[in-house]
């Protein structure tokens, strides 16, 4: 282990460190736009948007990412290839890049367990807001926006958090579809340089900060959350 | 037969266009040209190295459960910076670092020893203690959380038998602690299933790597890694079924929540 060539190593690493950022922060919000939708689809009483999404969390949670990963950028990709009206308009720079398909890639996986995380606390808000709501006139899609979600959201942010740390170790991924993000940075420099301790153990102890952030900001979160939701339950009590 | 020397069958290849367009049923088919030997023997190997890597991933477990309960401090910490560290970490980086140093580990291991000196490190073997490695890091928190639900009067029982450690968590404990485990543990088997995708990135080749191979090879990408997929679904469809009996066996006798 060099410390000098851990040193000219860090340049490289923090570039890969913001593109892993930025591809949690696009899949984080893809995902969880999905999830909702996808926990609103489960506990739907429509059969035509049961079934939908169900097949989707199954089919998702039933097979690797890597392969998702895969069929997206070079299964996609190369039937997107073979259509002029997409290889020459002006989105196909975009689409060439591995950064968007593994974007979609994860925002999909990830909206699949988290909507399954969500469905569970949806089901879990207790009966009585919801009859409250509706005593007081709300209307369903209401209810569903303002009372729902929200509370849905508030008692499984432990998981989400949980969740969204398996997201950022997920999107190491990326990197076997060309995207130079931490870990690609990481493999590419030991590959170029033959040494496999640096590169890789500074990118975990990384991984390792960067896991440690997010814990701290869903705990913040959760904090905040909670403040407003004591202050409830004291309402709720003194009535 | 004087003229029979020139006269010889044409080879069944003769005549045909360089590259027959192939069905997709004949791509996935074990006639010419069908990739379906390989994706068996990918399928084959991807079972094998989830198994043996869950196996060995549980006696890491044990192993890290054993520390982390242990009265001693120094087991206490490594216990819990084995499961924080490893959990904090892309199973891809840990699988990478793993096997590159792994190998290299083992390899300067037996050389040391003396054992003949063309030495290859055993792909599988590397690939399973790898990814049982992760797996155990899960194992632990799941063994942990469910031997932390039986009843400390269990233990306490136990030692009032005058019962061994060993056999107080062979005989009592371990069994009782298995219920409450198997949900957890049916979970990391289908990710060790998925997870062993991972190994595909080292060039071992299992599904994924036969997927990708067969992909690249014939250009049909997106059917490739559509049958890749659909045979892990399969895959996980079966250990569901599995998995669900082997819970509704444990749950017998125990009361409805």
């Amino acid at each position: 282990m060099s410390f000098d060539y851990l040193v000219t190593l860090l340049p490289r690493m923090l570039q890969g460190t913001l593109t892993t950022l930025y591809l949690l922060f696009a899949a984080f919000l893809l995902g969880n736009v999905l999830a909702v939708l996808t926990a609103l689809a489960r506990i739907s009483s429509r059969r035509a948007l049961q079934w939908p999404s169900w097949a989707y969390i199954q089919v998702i949670r039933g097979t690797p990412l890597l392969v998702q990963i895969y069929l997206f950028y070079y299964g996609l990709g190369s039937v997107l290839a073979h259509m002029p009206a997409v290889r020459f308009s002006i989105v196909w720079p975009l689409l060439r890049d591995g950064f968007w398909y593994a974007v979609v890639a994860l925002g999909i996986s990830t909206g699949a367990y988290s909507g399954e995380i969500l469905r569970g606390a949806l089901a879990a808000v207790p009966r009585g807001e919801v009859e409250a709501a509706r005593a007081l006139g709300l209307r369903p899609r209401h209810i569903t926006w303002l009372i729902l979600i929200p509370r849905a959201i508030q008692s499984c942010l432990p998981a989400l958090g949980g969740e969204t740390i398996l997201l950022l170790k997920s999107t190491a991924l990326a990197s076997t579809v060309t995207v130079l993000d931490m870990m690609g940075q990481a493999n590419f420099a030991r590959a170029q340089s033959l040494r496999v301790y640096e590169p890789l153990l500074l990118a975990a102890l990384i991984y390792i900060l960067l896991t440690i952030g997010i814990t701290r900001l869903f705990a913040l979160a959760e904090a905040r959350v909670n403040r407003s939701a004591g202050r409830m339950v004291y309402a709720r009590t003194r009535d | 037969m004087v003229g029979a020397r020139f006269t010889r069958k044409p080879h069944r290849s003769e005549g045909r266009p360089l590259t027959p367009s192939l069905s997709y049923l004949d791509l996935i088919g074990f006639g010419d040209g069908g990739w379906g030997p390989r994706f068996v023997q990918g399928t084959i190997l991807t079972i094998e190295i989830s198994l043996a890597g869950y196996a060995v991933g549980i006696a890491f477990g044990l192993l890290g459960v054993w520390a982390k309960l242990s009265n001693r401090v120094a087991a206490r910490i490594a216990g819990q910076l084995y499961t924080t560290l490893v959990r904090a970490v892309p199973e891809l980086l840990l699988i990478i670092l793993l096997y590159y140093t792994g190998t290299a580990a083992i390899a300067n291991l037996l050389a040391r020893i003396g054992v003949a000196g063309q030495i290859n490190v055993n792909a599988f073997a590397a690939a399973v203690v790898t990814l049982g490695f992760v797996q155990g890091a899960y194992l632990t928190e799941v063994f942990r959380g469910a031997i932390m639900a039986v009843p400390r009067g269990v233990a306490e029982a136990g030692r009032a038998l005058a019962l061994r450690p060993a056999l107080r968590f062979r005989l009592l404990i371990m069994p009782l602690a298995l219920r409450h485990a198997l949900p957890g543990m049916s979970n990391l088997w289908l990710s060790i299933l998925k997870d062993s995708s991972l190994i595909s990135v080292v060039g071992f080749s299992e599904l994924l790597f036969t997927g990708k191979t067969a992909a690249g090879a014939t250009k049909h990408y997106f059917f490739f890694f559509m049958f890749t997929a659909a045979v892990f679904l399969v895959l996980t469809a079966i250990s569901n079924i599995g998995l669900g009996w082997l819970q509704r066996t444990a749950d017998r006798g125990q009361a409805r929540a």
